[in-house]
């Protein structure tokens, strides 16, 4: 009989008594809080983004976007410029981040024993530590007299390959640890599959293991992309601030986050209601949006690509 | 890791048996073009870090650590980096103090308490496209809403600095790496076997209960490996210091009776990063060397803690699994 009392106490206390269901729910609402605050940042981005953005449309002709370069400080906004030159650093990144980051992920994942991949997987991560702003002294010290100087004696000081390369280097540690995620997430099944056919260990890796795991390698080319899109300090210090418009990659010249970081630092700082000062925010929604629909889009493949695993 | 498997598994095995010991050269140049690509990263770091401190001897050869101690200057043979030095630790104080509780607590919110639902997984891929901004809308960020609006809208800084202060540009730097506080400490969280919290729940724990003497004690050394590396991030980032009021001059100097308070709400500042940039736009060949210099103090203080990060994470993961 006793045992039967003592039983039917503790599940009275399981409801808890009103002190603690109470505590219970002010700390719920007090996590609630934080993590509602991640929705009022974005909120916060987009005003601080489109106010002004706003401001400098509506202060300006349409015409001053298109042509004529970009220099804020006499009236011209070549957008244009800006995202030419912004397709060029991010084509040469990844074009070095690429080959590179998957290539590595590709070893990591398929090769590597794991003595191996514990003392290599470290050396990525450290380069993914390592800061821009010395990635673009490295650009300008390094990469420019002794690798693009070497193939283009005639390189400006300043130039997009140089900055490109190194930003591609910031670009190889984020696509190889995304795309070897999905790598190592296809079912070793496959593996097995393939090489009870008779198949190459190589055969199996590229042929049966990368396309299994392509919408994961995709997304992490896409995040890339978009790492490369928004990386402003290696550009600031290392691709000029030429404003007009020029393909040629042995030359220099302004970016989207090249131009944000230049009127951040300009000599004669430019400020308040003025329209050289409100393009930056232009400017950054400009690449808040572009960054976002790569985001998202990269978001939404990975997505698929889980559901069919 | 797979510290638990052995060298080769299973599949290699049947796979080395079935392909037999004859050489394949595509197999071999396969094997060495993945290998060489990976490699080149570790060429490109020791290149880097040779090239960084070769440039970088002469100053600390002439002038050993009064480089460090000294503050900026126009000149370069008496510019010091002790002003960046205070100002990244400023900085990363109140990085730790609003970045850490908020995250941890977003984090508990969304992996521990929150249902399933719309409105959840909204706030997850919110927080995760946060994360994917790029840094320098953060500066525009922290340009409008703590230096314009907190500032100089609610605390009426006009004058001087014009509420380009340090609590701006460590408010800006803790919005910056919210998100990926967040994801971390997620991660960590989810890492936590379920059993543990419905055995705690069943001998009647409530949840909060369970989260504070269960979940965290086991989810603390991963939430706060992944609070090392995220605030490492934070002290190298240089770009929305640019818009949030970091001082860009060569030189600038603080008042001499400024007390506390005055030098984190009146008083100028700058950080590491950010005087690196400096150093490295001027057009003399003598910053060349002070850069790499100010360079390897910034890689020095951060490949410790990154260091230090991961080699306790090795250990938390061989122990736990």
């Amino acid at each position: 009989m006793a045992i039967v009392e003592q039983q039917r106490e503790t599940t009275i206390d399981l409801t808890g008594d009103v002190r603690r269901r109470r505590r219970e729910a002010v700390v719920k609402a007090v996590f609630f809080g934080a993590a509602a605050i991640s929705i009022l940042i974005s909120i916060a981005i987009v005003l601080a983004l489109i106010g002004k953005a706003w401001a400098f449309l509506t202060s300006i002709e349409l015409g001053q976007l298109w042509g004529n370069g970009w220099f804020p400080r006499r009236g011209r906004f070549d957008l244009m410029a800006l995202f030419v030159h912004t397709l060029m650093i991010t084509g040469i990144a990844m074009m070095v981040a690429a080959p590179f980051g998957l290539g590595s992920a590709i070893y990591l994942s398929e090769y590597a024993r794991s003595g191996v991949r514990r003392v290599l997987k470290p050396t990525l991560e450290i380069l993914a530590g390592i800061p821009s702003v010395v990635l673009g002294f490295f650009a300008l010290q390094f990469i420019t007299p002794n690798i693009v100087r070497g193939l283009f004696p005639g390189a400006q000081s300043a130039n997009f390959l140089a900055a490109g390369i190194a930003v591609g280097i910031l670009t190889i540690p984020l696509v190889a640890s995304v795309s070897e995620d999905a790598m190592r997430a296809v079912p070793g099944s496959l593996r097995e599959a393939s090489y009870g056919l008779g198949a190459k260990q190589w055969h199996t890796a590229l042929r049966v293991v990368f396309p299994a795991a392509i919408s994961g390698i995709i997304a992490a080319l896409i995040l890339g992309i978009a790492r490369a899109v928004g990386e402003t300090m290696v550009v600031a210090l290392a691709a000029g601030l030429n404003g007009i418009m020029t393909f040629n990659p042995t030359e220099g010249g302004l970016t989207m986050t090249g131009a944000i970081a230049n009127l951040a630092v300009g000599s004669d700082q430019v400020a308040g209601d003025v329209a050289a000062f409100q393009s930056l925010f232009f400017v950054g929604l400009v690449l808040f949006v572009l960054t976002l629909g790569l985001n998202v889009v990269s978001g939404r493949i990975v997505r698929r690509y889980r559901q069919r695993y | 890791m797979a510290v638990a498997t052995p060298a080769l598994t299973p599949t290699d095995i049947v796979r080395q048996s079935i392909e037999g010991r004859r050489f394949s050269p595509i197999n071999a140049l396969v094997t060495f073009t993945m290998l060489f690509t990976l490699l080149s990263s570790v060429v490109i770091l020791i290149t880097l870090l040779a090239d960084t401190i070769a440039a970088a001897l002469p100053v600390f050869a002439s002038r050993g650590l009064s480089f460090v101690t000294a503050s900026l200057s126009p000149t370069a043979a008496s510019a010091g980096i002790w002003q960046g030095i205070m100002g990244s630790l400023a900085l990363t104080a109140f990085v730790i103090a609003v970045a850490f509780p908020l995250g941890v607590a977003a984090a508990i919110y969304l992996e521990e308490y929150a249902s399933d639902n719309r409105f959840t997984r909204f706030i997850n891929a919110n927080i995760r496209n946060l994360a994917g901004v790029p840094s320098i809308v953060y500066g525009i960020l922290g340009l409008f809403l703590f230096v314009e609006i907190l500032m100089r809208g609610v605390f009426g800084a006009e004058g001087g600095i014009g509420g380009r202060n340090v609590i701006a540009g460590g408010l800006t730097l803790a919005v910056l790496v919210l998100p990926i506080m967040i994801i971390t400490t997620s991660e960590a969280l989810r890492a936590v076997p379920g059993a543990l919290r419905e055995a705690s729940m069943a001998v009647g724990a409530t949840r909060w209960e369970t989260i504070k003497h269960q979940v965290l004690p086991v989810a603390i050394p991963a939430i706060l490996t992944g609070t090392v590396l995220t605030i490492a991030r934070a002290f190298g980032e240089s770009a929305p210091l640019l818009l949030a009021g970091a001082q860009l001059s060569l030189f600038f100097s603080v008042s001499s009776e400024a007390s506390f308070a005055d030098l984190i709400t009146t008083q100028p500042y700058t950080a590491l990063p950010i005087i690196v940039f400096n150093f490295a736009r001027q057009p003399q060949a003598e910053f060349v060397s002070l850069t790499a210099a100010a360079i390897v103090v910034l890689l020095v203080m951060l490949l410790t803690v990154n260091a230090a990060a991961v080699l306790v994470r090795d250990r938390y993961e061989q122990r736990y699994r």
